[in-house]
Formats: structure tokens, C-alpha cells, sequence
């Protein structure tokens, strides 16, 4: 099975439906397994328990970018190897992105209010997130803002390719502009020295969450997949109601049912 | 070479005529610039505080507002297709529009930055320092905006929904236009490193906007 076989819609529904839940499956198991963990997990000697925020926060901020990634392969996909479910998959990762990248910016400012005080601080990190997620709504907005959804792919994958090339310069520069502008960075954490106690739940976190994005990111294309039948069959019964009540609307006809195919 | 010359003297004519509407950006500019002070208070000091901040905002909005001309009015003509259909590489064509939209749009919003420095108390030295990074920064407004004008024609949308998907692009640009601007007027670092940045980050959208929009342009008009 190559990634050209599920280049067949039908295909492509048949196989997912065996295996998403399975999918399902495997992410309630880690997620419960990460989160018992999680509480397990030992308190911070400077942050207290509300360092178990991290359990949550860094697996959405990670897939924040994952998305984008993801989003950007598919994009590849749908300008250079013209794959039929390229654009289906880009479309239907956008708002799952723009989920987690959200989630990060608010479990991030709830940790900020115990840690620095305040629910927002202009901080690198938080700065350059929150500009992402105003490009995964720009991206949101640009698919909405087309009926015809080949030609909002090909819009949304150049837009989707340019912003891959941008994030890293707006990531340096926010963080060039937040070092002008504040005397030392107040986010304080381990890092890579992250204790083991720490670092075990939140890998277990991690990798629930992508299971997590995984599964949901392959129901939203099915659920893409048979909108798009659902359109492409209402298209048809209405050109059939017009041909009908006129000849002249025999063209039309043939324009749907040339979409009904090609969905 | 003389078609990409014939495409940037005829855009450059078109703009400047009647109907063009490349010096309405000037005007915006001078308005956003004059509103300023009624929001913060005639304060002369807070104001060339400011003044970097408030050129560059001018700036930038003013060379947004103009940027759907860019592809919209050769649409509706026809002229488009004619261009994408042409020999001359569409990558080179598109370069070529946004020069002479720059010359015509860019140009003169830096032309009239001294007399607006002159409104926010700023003085020769900072005037000329936002002058130069404007000088070196439009340019690079102007060519990532190219794109979101070129996704814009595809589209038969234009306005609001470009803003929204080219001014995030923009923010690099305005944390260095404005960096090195107040590193003449307070410091404490040199201008150098800023507007070094500044002008890679022009040289890099020169590269990466003419592909992209010629990329769109390709994939949606048919």
C-alpha cells in the first residue's frame, strides 16, 4: 500500500475506517497512562504543583509547529505531485492546528498568572505563538473565503509554503526584539536538564497528544471527503432539476458530474 | 530584458495617471500620521518617542492599502493573461510589476517622511534614520505583499481578507525598520546590526515573493 493507492477516495475511507479505531484506542490508553503519570509526577521546588501545566502545554505547543508541518507536506503534495488528498489533508489540519495552537497560548498564560504575575507577558515564545495562530486564522479565512475548493487549495498550499519559510524568520526576530526589549527572560525552566520524573510523563504526553492529533486529523478528512460527495451530489440533483425545466442547462450537468468524479 | 523595461515604464505611467491612484497612498500616510497625536495628546516629547513607531506604522498600512492595484486592474482588463501567457517568465514579470508598483507607491512615502518628522518633532538625524530604514524596508513590504495580491486576484477577493494574511508576514520587518530607527535616536546599540537585517530580509523577499506569486498566479488563474 503506497501513499499513490490512496490516491482512490474510497480507498482511502475503507482503509481509515479499519484503522481509526484502533487509533482511538491507542490514544485513550496513553493519554490515561501520561496523565496518571502526570499526577504521580513530583512537585517543583520553585513552581509548586502548577508545574503539572507542562504536561498539557508543551505536547500542544509542540504540535502547534507539527501542524504547520504537516500542513505544509500536504501543500507540497497538492502544488508539485498534484495528490488528489493532498488538499483534503491540508484543509482539514488547519483548524485542528489552530485548536492546539490556542490551547498552548491559554494553559500558557494560566501558567504565566502563578509564575509571573500576569495572564500575558510579551514574552518570545508566547509572542511568536500567538502570531502563529493569527496565520493559522488567516489560513481558516482564506479557505472559507472560496466555495470552489481546488481552487482555495491552490491558494491556501502557496500560502501555507510561504509561511513555512516565514515562521523561522519571525520566531528569530520576535526573539532579537524581545531580548532588546526586556533585561532577562523570565521564563525559567529546565530545559534539557529536565529531571527524569518530569521527562518520562511528559514524552508519554507527547506522544498521546500526536496520537491524539493523528486520529482526529484522519476523521476530519473523511468527514472532508464525504461533505464533498454530499456537494458534488446536491450539484448534480440540481442540475438535474434544471435541465429538467430547460435543454440549455445541459452543459451545466456535465460540469457537475465532472465534479462528482473528481471527488 | 526590453519587455520586463516596456512592463515597468507602463505600470510605473498607469500609476501615476488619473485612475492609478498610487499617490493616494501619500495621502493615507499624512492622515495616519496626523491622526497620531489626537489619540496620544499634543505631548512633543511622547511624540518623537514615538515617531520611529508611528512612521513605520503609516508606512506599512499605506503600502497594504495600495497593494491589491497590484494584479487587480491588469484582472479586469485582460492584461493579465496576456503577461502569464507571454515568453517572459512569469517569476520575472512579477519582479518587474512590483518594482514600478514600488517606485510609484514606495517611492513617495519616503519622499514624505521629512516633512512628517517634521509634525512628530523629530529631528534631521532621526528623520534621515527612519528615512533610510523606510528606504531599505519598503521593499520588502512590497514583495511579500505581492502575494498576498497575487492570492488575492485568484481568488476575486481582495481587501480585507489580504491584510489579514500579509501582515503577519510583515512583523520582521517592522521589528527592525523601527529597531534601527531608535537605535540612532536612543540607542543603546548600533544601527549596523539592525539594518543589516533589514535590508537581508528585503533581499530575501526579492527572492521568495516573485516565485510565490508567480506560483499562485499560475494555479489559479486557469
Amino acid at each position: 500500500m503506497t501513499l499513490i493507492d490512496l490516491a482512490n477516495p474510497t480507498r482511502f475511507l475503507a482503509l481509515t475506517a479499519r484503522v481509526l479505531p484502533w487509533l482511538a484506542a491507542a490514544t485513550v490508553l496513553l493519554l490515561a497512562i501520561g496523565l496518571y503519570q502526570t499526577a504521580l509526577a513530583p512537585d517543583d521546588y520553585q513552581q509548586g504543583a502548577t508545574v503539572k501545566i507542562m504536561f498539557i502545554h508543551v505536547p500542544n505547543a509542540w504540535l502547534s509547529m507539527f501542524v504547520w508541518g504537516v500542513m505544509s507536506i500536504a501543500s507540497l503534495g497538492t502544488l508539485v505531485w498534484r495528490h488528489p488528498l493532498a488538499d483534503v489533508a491540508a484543509k482539514a489540519a488547519a483548524p485542528i492546528g489552530a485548536a492546539f495552537t490556542f490551547l498552548a497560548l491559554l494553559t500558557g498564560s494560566l501558567w504565566g498568572r502563578p509564575m509571573w504575575g500576569t495572564y500575558w507577558e510579551w514574552d518570545a515564545r508566547l509572542t511568536s505563538v500567538l502570531i502563529l495562530f493569527l496565520m493559522y486564522l488567516g489560513l481558516m479565512a482564506l479557505w472559507r473565503a472560496v466555495d470552489d475548493p481546488s481552487r482555495a487549495a491552490r491558494a491556501a498550499a502557496v500560502l501555507t509554503l510561504v509561511g513555512a519559510l516565514n515562521l523561522p524568520i519571525i520566531k528569530f526576530s520576535v526573539d532579537w526584539w524581545n531580548t532588546l526589549h526586556q533585561p532577562a527572560s523570565v521564563m525559567r525552566m529546565g530545559g534539557s536538564a529536565l529531571d527524569k520524573s518530569f521527562l518520562i510523563p511528559l514524552l508519554v504526553m507527547a506522544v498521546a497528544f500526536t496520537l491524539l492529533f493523528v486520529t482526529l486529523h484522519l476523521a476530519a478528512m473523511r468527514n472532508e471527503i464525504l461533505r464533498r460527495r454530499v456537494r458534488s451530489l446536491q450539484m448534480m440533483q440540481a442540475s438535474r432539476v434544471a435541465f429538467s425545466s430547460e435543454m440549455g442547462a445541459a452543459s451545466r450537468g456535465q460540469g457537475a458530474s465532472k465534479e462528482a468524479g473528481a471527488a | 530584458m526590453t519587455a520586463l523595461s516596456a512592463l515597468i515604464r507602463r505600470d510605473i505611467r498607469i500609476a501615476l495617471r488619473v485612475g492609478g491612484g498610487a499617490l493616494i497612498g501619500v495621502l493615507f500616510f499624512l492622515t495616519v500620521v496626523v491622526l497620531m497625536p489626537f489619540a496620544v495628546g499634543p505631548d512633543l516629547a511622547l511624540l518623537s518617542r514615538l515617531g520611529p513607531a508611528i512612521l513605520w506604522l503609516g508606512a506599512l498600512l499605506a503600502s497594504l492599502l495600495t497593494l491589491d492595484r497590484l494584479f487587480m486592474a491588469d484582472h479586469e482588463d485582460g492584461s493579465l493573461d496576456l503577461i502569464t501567457m507571454s515568453r517572459t517568465p512569469l517569476e520575472l514579470a512579477c519582479a518587474a510589476k512590483a518594482l514600478a508598483h514600488w517606485l510609484a507607491a514606495g517611492l513617495p512615502l519616503i519622499v514624505a517622511t521629512p516633512v512628517l518628522g517634521l509634525l512628530l518633532n523629530l529631528d534631521m538625524v532621526a528623520t534621515g534614520a527612519v528615512a533610510l530604514t523606510l528606504l531599505a524596508g519598503t521593499p520588502a513590504l512590497t514583495f511579500t505583499g505581492m502575494i498576498g495580491a497575487a492570492l488575492a486576484v485568484t481568488l476575486h477577493r481582495g481587501g480585507l481578507l489580504m491584510a489579514v494574511l500579509v501582515l503577519p508576514l510583515s512583523i520582521p520587518v517592522l521589528i527592525f525598520g523601527v529597531a534601527a530607527s531608535q537605535a540612532v535616536i536612543v540607542g543603546p546599540m548600533t544601527f549596523g546590526a539592525p539594518f543589516s537585517i533589514l535590508c537581508a530580509l528585503s533581499l530575501v523577499s526579492l527572492v521568495i515573493g516573485p516565485f510565490a506569486a508567480a506560483a499562485s498566479l499560475r494555479h489559479g488563474l486557469d
